[in-house]
């Protein structure tokens, strides 16, 4: 496997050098080509560090994606949970939707309000707490709801317990949420939501069913009702052997280490971007072939839309051109090592940020833009992209 | 509180919430001991296409809200089409009133693992992904231990109990938006996009995630599936009713004794309901309610006979939905509760299509102008044309869901809205939120 050159820019390489090594294992998630689907627990990752998604974290996940940063904040400023500023220690948020507000959730809101001194997404000056109203919680047969960094805090809340929780978070105590997990500050809740494992001992296992959520089949085993002639061996009957080439499924493509990454890889990995930091040069073997390739010239068959965004931004799908990277990049990659694994990508091109408004057939063809998977496309076609729809397709039987 | 009778406790049907009653279900040695992965091994046992009949047979419909035919949805899928197909189980469960999918991943997270294993065989594919929303972070950490312990059983991962099936399966959390519980915003929102809604066609069952052909189910749904490949279609419908077939959990909240989780057949009354939640709560009476969340059109007090399943709610004008049950009483006011949900649309909306993004931001202001006590004749007038201007024209279902506690209040309730405007109710909200209002 051919080593390629990932430059991280300046603004970049702080944040680089310490998620690297998750931010890869994240990307080993999603099949080859698709790598953008990263996109949103990359921008829960950065929160780990920065507490918010600040400019270097937008840039950090632009160019392990080597897409451009407006693409970025165009995706991070969409998310209630990605913060633009920094925030505190904890979230607290008290739901003041409909239900959970009549039932008294916005007395609870308002008393916090007065309390801390803050409003909607701010923080106490002391750094310790973030306030905002959230919309339902989906714990309504528990309203009013209060979450500390989401993980349900308080349940029929009154304002004075959720003040009194403020107070015991200032104070720097953990107390114990009412049906979530014991309570961890908010970055690390954010390396939870960017899909890793909550490795605290005891911390999957908090959090005891509440009485509104057994209510209906706790009243069903008191009064001995249950639901008759439920046999396990039921027959499934059936028309058809059980395996034959029918039932086969197709496989994307995978990613040349397939998830889970192993770990010496990862150390590696890390260790080299350790070496880099500052003057920021990675060696990342695993994401090579989506950087393989050259922007696509003007004269294909792309989306008005796709090839005015590029014109735009021309340096979109070479991020870190800044440093001398030209090069460095392989001019032929070999896209997904085996050929129905390449046909498949290439035949499904993931929607870009230029996919058509979609008012006509042009929805069908919908195209890429500065995505790998288009560009792998054209190197295994061989020719202009003609679409997925049209694509040649076939050898997956070879596999 | 009321002691329900022995007719209406007959009608709970104890199915998908029996194991929340095991402390340890969510591990998977308690899991397995309560029949938790037999219906895997049953199920690879036969053809994806006998198994695609059995649902089909069973008549479950999705649990999500439109109460699509699930084996149909599941047979739409192209076989030997040579592209990867994938299976996306949609847990952004965010809907206003909804609360039934978080509690069940959080107490019976293998059951969902389960039935995403056996429609991932049965549409043939090797890839499957769970977006949950990102705030259920409980729900998350259980999910995704409960995945661990699955790959470590070999039930996922690579040739499962030696099936030659192979099935990757990923927790992905999502970032706080509402929109992205619409299949096709959710889809976006899963590639690395802003999660907003695609037109249709295509559906996803041709181009959906990566445009390759898949489902999109509901928690409810596919932690359905294992009960039905174990029982059997047959017993499936022993619940429910003959076209609203199975049981169904039913979110009670509000003004109700006990509010909680009621799973039932599907087709029970609103009056049982009540009933088996101990009664109103003391000193209320019901005065409005929605069948399945806010963005199914209000319910009145004459409706509490209504049959809960997808017949019954439409007959009567509204929608099942997601089975979530408001209850509200005449201590709470329809205006308001209206506002306060126009303002959770408005924030929600996604900004794609002008009816929503416009219509919302406006109504959003002119319920304010009421509340303050401001509001004119011609406001109500406004509200309903503005309302029939999103219904049907916006570009998912987000914008009628905006739209349909607007209109159904203004047809059950206009007098609370004159009461505003005329003066007998004293104003709810301060003038200073009437900025931006003309």
């Amino acid at each position: 496997m051919s080593e390629t050159t990932v430059e991280f820019t300046p603004a970049a390489a702080p944040l680089a050098e310490k998620l690297l090594a998750p931010a890869l294992e994240i990307l080993d998630r999603y099949p080859a080509g698709r790598e953008r689907s990263a996109l949103l627990p990359l921008l829960h990752l950065v929160q780990t560090e920065e507490g918010y998604v600040s400019p270097a974290g937008v840039a950090f996940c632009a160019e392990i994606l080597r897409i451009n940063k407006a693409q970025v904040g165009a995706v991070a400023t969409f998310y209630t949970m990605y913060k633009r500023k920094p925030t505190g220690d904890y979230l607290i948020s008290v739901c003041t939707n409909t239900l959970c507000n009549v039932l008294g959730g916005q007395e609870v809101y308002d008393g916090l309000v007065e309390h801390l001194g803050v409003g909607h997404d701010q923080t106490t000056a002391d750094g310790a707490i973030t306030l905002e109203h959230a919309e339902c919680l989906a714990a309504c047969d528990y309203a009013p709801v209060v979450t500390v960094n989401y993980d349900y805090a308080i349940d029929e809340a009154t304002p004075q317990a959720a003040v009194d929780l403020a107070e015991q978070l200032r104070r720097g105590e953990r107390p114990v949420p009412s049906r979530g997990s014991r309570i961890c500050s908010l970055k690390e809740m954010q390396f939870q939501l960017a899909g890793f494992a909550d490795e605290r001992e005891g911390a999957v296992a908090d959090g005891r069913a509440g009485a509104p959520s057994l209510r209906g089949v706790s009243l069903a085993q008191e009064h001995g009702v249950a639901v008759a002639n439920f046999t396990i061996d039921t027959p499934i009957p059936t028309t058809k052997p059980a395996r034959d080439e029918s039932a086969k499924a197709v496989k994307d493509a995978v990613r040349p280490s397939a998830a889970p990454a192993e770990p010496h890889h990862e150390s590696k990995l890390a260790s080299v971007a350790r070496k880099a930091a500052g003057a920021v040069k990675a060696v990342v073997e695993k994401v090579e072939h989506r950087h393989s390739g050259e922007p696509v010239k003007a004269g294909d068959v792309k989306d008005p839309e796709v090839r005015a965004a590029e014109a735009r931004n021309p340096d979109a799908a070479t991020p870190g051109s800044g440093a001398a990277s030209a090069g460095t990049r392989p001019q032929s990659g070999p896209v997904p090592s085996n050929a129905a694994e390449a046909t498949a990508t290439g035949d499904n091109a993931a929607a870009g940020d230029g996919k058509p408004a979609g008012d006509s057939e042009r929805g069908e063809s919908i195209v890429s833009d500065t995505n790998a998977a288009h560009r792998s496309n054209e190197q295994s076609t061989g020719k202009d992209n003609p679409g997925w729809q049209n694509a040649q397709r076939g050898s997956e039987e070879t596999k | 509180m009321t002691q329900p009778r022995r007719e209406v406790l007959q009608k709970l049907t104890p199915v998908l919430t029996k194991r929340w009653l095991s402390p340890d279900a969510w591990k998977i040695e308690t899991y397995e001991r309560l029949d938790g992965y037999a219906a895997v091994r049953k199920a690879l046992d036969v053809h994806p296409d006998d198994l695609i009949q059995l649902i089909k047979d069973s008549g479950l419909r999705g649990r999500g809200g439109a109460g699509f035919p699930t084996g149909l949805k599941w047979g739409f899928i192209p076989q030997g089409d040579g592209k990867p197909h994938y299976l996306v189980i949609n847990a952004d469960e965010g809907e206003p009133g909804t609360c039934k999918d978080v509690p069940l991943m959080t107490y019976d997270p293998h059951s969902l693992v389960e039935g995403a294993i056996i429609a991932s065989y049965a549409i043939r594919a090797s890839r499957a992904f769970i977006y949950i929303r990102g705030e259920a972070v409980h729900a998350a950490r259980r999910l995704r231990h409960a995945v661990k312990e699955a790959y470590a059983k070999g039930y996922l991962g690579q040739n499962i109990l030696g099936s030659g099936f192979d099935l990757d399966l990923v927790v992905h959390s999502g970032a706080g938006a509402y929109i992205c519980g619409e299949e096709t915003a959710l889809l976006d929102s899963l590639e690395g996009f802003r999660g907003q809604p695609r037109l249709r066609p295509p559906f996803p069952a041709v181009a959906g995630l990566y445009a390759s052909p898949t489902v999109v189910n509901n928690v409810g749904t596919i932690a359905s599936v294992p009960y039905i490949v174990l029982g059997g279609a047959d017993w499936w419908k022993s619940m429910g009713t003959e076209k609203s077939s199975g049981p169904m959990i039913y979110s009670l909240s509000g003004r109700v004794a006990n509010p909680g989780q009621y799973e039932c057949g599907l087709g029970i009354t609103l009056r049982e309901l009540i009933e088996l939640a101990g009664g109103m709560k003391p000193g209320h009476t019901l005065k409005f309610w929605t069948p399945g969340g806010s963005s199914t059109p209000l319910l009145t007090a004459e409706h509490i006979d209504t049959a809960m399943d997808f017949e019954g709610v439409s007959a009567a004008g509204s929608i099942l939905g997601t089975t979530a049950m408001q209850i509200f009483s005449d201590q709470d006011c329809p205006v308001y509760a209206t506002w306060r949900w126009l303002e959770f649309y408005h924030h929600e909306s996604c900004g794609k299509c002008t009816p929503c993004r416009e219509g919302n931001y406006w109504m959003v202001r002119t319920y304010r102008r009421i509340l303050s006590g401001e509001g004119t004749y011609q406001d109500l007038d406004t509200l309903q044309d503005t309302a029939d201007n999103i219904f049907g024209r916006s570009f998912c279902g987000l914008g009628d869901g905006a739209a349909t506690p607007v209109v159904s209040t203004l047809k059950f309730f206009r007098q609370d809205y004159l009461d505003y405007i005329e003066g007998r109710t004293a104003p709810r909200l301060s003038a200073k939120t009437l900025v931006g209002a003309h």
